[in-house]
């Protein structure tokens, strides 16, 4: 465990036009720790995971990342090459939809295999044997490793998914929505399968949901926003038991009872 | 008395080798730049040819911005001299320019070729321009242009093992069998055009200068004389190229590319060089004739 935070954010702002989808966010994010942001549709959640994970760049705020090598870099003053490299080899990003994490028409295997092979692996034998490793550790059936994953289901492919952006051992994770668009006990199992991994591997993760049962499975801490600001934070069961703010209160009441 | 068919051509308003010169230094600019960053794709301004795009535009420009009169020009299709790619573009540039034309590939100062590179080893002299169809090695993989450029730019080339990676997934071995990605001055990968693998291995530190045409796709790229292209491969699925039991069965070469050709409808098939001027200098060289030989007796 290293005291430094493996992620500080601070006074991160992005504007669209008159709308400002994030609006002066800070927080840190230690090793192992996992964040959730939960907020309802248009408050600016995955805008501001889109400004975490440099797919975008915020208007103001810095975004400072501690490096393997302990070193702490802005990620929007990393070069190119090296912001690419991060994302593929210590950063991971968990898309709402697979299709949009995962290549259509190449097998489950190389899909798994294709980070590897990004940052140089040139064995077939070892490269697919890792693939196979992960697709068992996400629970899917090894024996349809050369199937193309629009032949899964929607919960097959999320765990390809999964499993494509863990095959390199990142320290931190994305995911934006990971059980939206599945069915309750395929969420379920993802869950679960989610919890053990992030425990297993020590994994830090910035998780947005608009569900609520799910932040308060994964996640230890939660900000909860609306309109582009954080209006309370806090350690999870301490958010969702004993909400403050007359919005998170709004939201906590707004759950379903089955 | 007629005229031949180059000064008709001239008389009727055409250049010579049919493109403007201002074309042609333009091409000569994005040529030179392509020499001078082997294995990099440079956009040129690709003109409507007399020609339908796919028919070998691409060479066919790149040459005429190369020729002289005093040029000699082979032009192969397949390896052959004699296939209707080869005999068209042969005609159009004599009519044209006027140059020479040759089959015997050691005479000519440029050859333009489609899917083949000659079985004879080119010398410092020569000039090979390719006809390339897609130049983009990446595109199956990755469809958008600015990210594949992007991933030149930046020496991104996982993603060409991922399809070497398929390949061995599905068939056991590297099933890719022309068109197969090389790095070029360890620098990029290049699409060699859909030569077949059996003739990377001699576009490496080869003699002549590698030029690579595609029109419609407006781009040009090229290997310098003594550059290193190396074909793509895993540790432990090393590059081949493919092998024949047989050998030639007209000139019984057998360090040559193969063609199958299928005899008559009852399952009869032979196997011939497809290198036409190869063959043929074989044979005329005196070499057996297996076949024939059988054949006379």
């Amino acid at each position: 465990m290293n005291d430094t935070p493996l992620l500080q954010v601070e006074g991160l702002s992005k504007r669209f036009g008159r709308i400002a989808a994030c609006d002066d966010i800070g927080f840190d994010l230690h090793d192992g720790e996992v964040l959730g942001i939960v907020g309802e549709s248009g408050s600016g959640k995955t805008t501001l995971l889109r400004c975490l994970s440099a797919l975008i760049a915020p208007d103001r705020g810095t975004v400072r990342y501690r490096m393997r090598d302990g070193s702490r870099r802005d990620v929007f003053a990393l070069s190119e090459p090296e912001r690419r490299l991060l994302m593929r080899t210590d950063w991971g990003f968990v898309h709402q939809n697979p299709r949009d994490g995962l290549r259509a028409h190449v097998s489950a295997g190389a899909n798994v295999a294709e980070r590897l092979m990004a940052v140089g692996a040139r064995h077939y034998g070892e490269i697919r044997e890792r693939a196979t490793d992960w697709l068992a550790r996400v629970e899917v059936d090894t024996a349809r490793i050369d199937d193309a994953p629009r032949t899964f289901s929607g919960g097959m492919q999320q765990r390809v998914q999964i499993a494509r952006n863990l095959v390199t051992h990142p320290r931190l994770v994305f995911m934006d929505e990971p059980t939206g668009g599945l069915d309750v006990s395929v969420q379920a199992r993802l869950l679960d399968l989610l919890r053990g991994l992030t425990a297993d591997l020590g994994l830090s993760a910035v998780i947005v949901t608009h569900d609520l049962a799910v932040a308060r499975l994964l996640s230890h801490r939660l900000m909860v926003m609306r309109g582009g600001q954080v209006v309370e934070a806090g350690l999870t069961d301490q958010v969702l038991d004993d909400p403050q703010h007359p919005y998170t209160q709004l939201l906590v009441n707004s759950v379903l009872q089955p | 008395m007629t005229m031949p068919l180059h000064t008709e051509a001239r008389a009727a308003g055409y250049n010579f080798a049919f493109l403007d010169e201002q074309t042609k230094r333009a091409l000569r600019r994005a040529l030179l730049k392509a020499v001078a960053i082997p294995g990099y794709q440079v956009p040129f301004a690709s003109r409507e040819m007399p020609m339908p795009f796919g028919w070998g535009t691409g060479g066919i420009q790149v040459t005429a911005s190369l020729i002289g009169p005093d040029d000699v020009l082979k032009v192969i299709d397949q390896g052959s001299d004699d296939t209707t790619n080869a005999v068209s573009i042969r005609k159009f540039f004599r009519r044209m320019t006027g140059v020479r034309t040759t089959e015997r590939t050691e005479e000519a100062t440029i050859v333009q070729t489609r899917h083949r590179v000659p079985e004879r080893a080119l010398s410092d002299d020569q000039i090979l321009v390719y006809q390339v169809p897609i130049p983009e090695p990446l595109r199956y993989l990755e469809p958008r242009e600015t990210e594949t450029r992007k991933l030149h730019a930046l020496s991104e080339y996982g993603l060409m093992h991922v399809k070497l990676y398929e390949d061995i997934a599905r068939h056991g071995h590297i099933a890719t069998t022309y068109a197969y990605p090389v790095m070029v001055g360890d620098r990029y990968v290049m699409d060699p055009s859909p030569i077949p693998k059996f003739d990377n291995p001699k576009m490496h530190r080869m003699r002549s200068l590698q030029l690579f045409g595609a029109g419609r796709e407006q781009r040009v790229y090229a290997v310098p004389p003594f550059t290193s292209v190396r074909s793509l491969d895993f540790e432990d699925h090393p590059f081949a190229v493919q092998t024949w039991d047989q050998t030639c069965a007209l000139c019984g070469a057998g360090d040559s590319f193969l063609d199958e050709i299928v005899t008559d409808d009852r399952g009869g098939r032979m196997f011939v060089c497809s290198d036409s001027d190869y063959c043929s200098r074989r044979r005329g060289d005196g070499e057996t004739d297996p076949a024939r030989g059988a054949a006379a007796e």
